[in-house]
């Protein structure tokens, strides 16, 4: 019998699939990863809560028609804007007025007796009303943690000057997956360092239901 | 001289594309590789709120995705106009939340459970009253880490626009 050659398969169109899977993937790609507010919630077990002095506390409330009201620095409560909580938060978190043992070594605020000892001490207090909208509690969430970032940013400047980045650098690079393990166990003793100076306590309370 | 012109006299050879699939090929793999298609279709209205200081939410598959909102166009006349909440496809109520997390938990290795995150992708005009009680479901399954997923920008102009 004679031996038949194989017909060749024509290959032409080949590129054509692949080009039409390629922009199929290329339209359904999306490489954009979410990003938002971490945060941690307490744990469901009752403890005794600790007793808290009243100046330590910075009591914030947002009501049904999300207006903040702030009780704070020895202030009986007075409506504040949003646009100024960030720098309120500063000021509360950064006063320092201890003395003696709960004095504060790296506080540079105004030292008012009234308002918080030191970043260990202070706490704030957030309360919200089951009408408040979402978009206003995140935005107060958000300046809350700003005005953390901005103290850890000094503080981390100010304890390594040499590292030639701020706090919350210093966080992203950590949590890069291209850094080094060596780089990350380096990091990873100063932030935690950072954070144990200026702790971020914060408690939000069941909200009212009127 | 004539071997110079013999040259001239020749026409300018195809590009050989035999190996434009491969190249094709190649971009098609990169692109298999890094598409992440939609995995819930969404069945609420989800204007997330804006921030600033927000950090990436990194190993996606170490993530629940918790969706509130009202309820789309198409859903309206069946569900309401109240907020409401979304697990995978479809409504939820509030007390499945404490099994949708058991089933997530379920689906992970041991040691990557600690590490799951909570996303909660809530609707700007929401509630705080529904993420309340969310956050409350969370906590009585002792689910503690969330993430409150929001767009990048200013949050004091994010509320302005409103």
């Amino acid at each position: 019998m004679a031996k038949r050659s194989a017909p060749e398969v024509n290959a032409g169109s080949m590129a054509d699939i692949a080009f039409l899977l390629l922009i199929f993937f290329l339209v359904t790609t999306t490489i954009e990863t979410d990003s938002g507010l971490n945060r941690k919630l307490p744990p469901i077990e009752e403890v005794e809560p600790p007793i808290i002095k009243q100046k330590n506390i910075f009591q914030l409330e947002v009501n049904r028609s999300n207006q903040l009201f702030l009780k704070a620095a020895g202030d009986d409560g007075s409506v504040i804007e949003l646009k100024d909580l960030r720098k309120l938060t500063v000021e509360f978190l950064d006063n320092g007025g201890g003395t003696g043992p709960d004095a504060c070594q790296n506080c540079q605020g105004k030292k008012n007796p009234q308002s918080s000892d030191n970043f260990q001490k202070a706490i704030i207090s957030l309360q919200n009303n089951r009408a408040t909208k979402y978009d206003t509690y995140i935005a107060v969430q958000n300046e809350i943690i700003a005005a953390y970032n901005e103290l850890r940013n000094r503080e981390f400047k100010k304890a390594f000057p040499n590292e030639d980045m701020n706090f919350v650098e210093a966080d992203k690079k950590y949590s890069d997956p291209r850094t080094t393990p060596r780089e990350k166990a380096k990091l990873k003793d100063k932030i935690e360092q950072i954070k144990l100076l200026v702790p971020q306590k914060f408690s939000e309370a069941e909200p009212k239901s009127n | 001289m004539s071997k110079f012109k013999k040259k001239k006299g020749g026409e300018l050879p195809a590009v050989n594309t035999a190996s434009l699939p491969d190249i094709v090929f190649m971009l098609l793999f990169f692109f298999m590789v890094a598409t992440v298609m939609r995995q819930n279709t969404l069945m609420i209205e989800n204007k997330l709120p804006q921030a600033d200081q927000i950090e990436k939410l990194d190993k996606k598959n170490l993530v629940m995705y918790i969706y509130a909102g009202k309820p789309s166009q198409n859903y309206k006349k069946q569900f309401g106009d109240e907020a409401r909440i979304q697990l995978n496809d479809k409504f939820a109520d509030i007390t499945d939340i404490a099994a949708f997390i058991a089933a997530e938990r379920a689906s992970k290795r041991e040691e990557e459970i600690p590490f799951l995150t909570a996303a909660l992708k809530v609707d700007s005009d929401a509630n705080m009253g529904l993420v309340t009680d969310i956050k409350q479901e969370l906590r009585k399954v002792n689910a503690l880490k969330i993430n409150y997923t929001t767009r990048k920008g200013n949050a004091l102009e994010g509320l302005k626009r409103r």
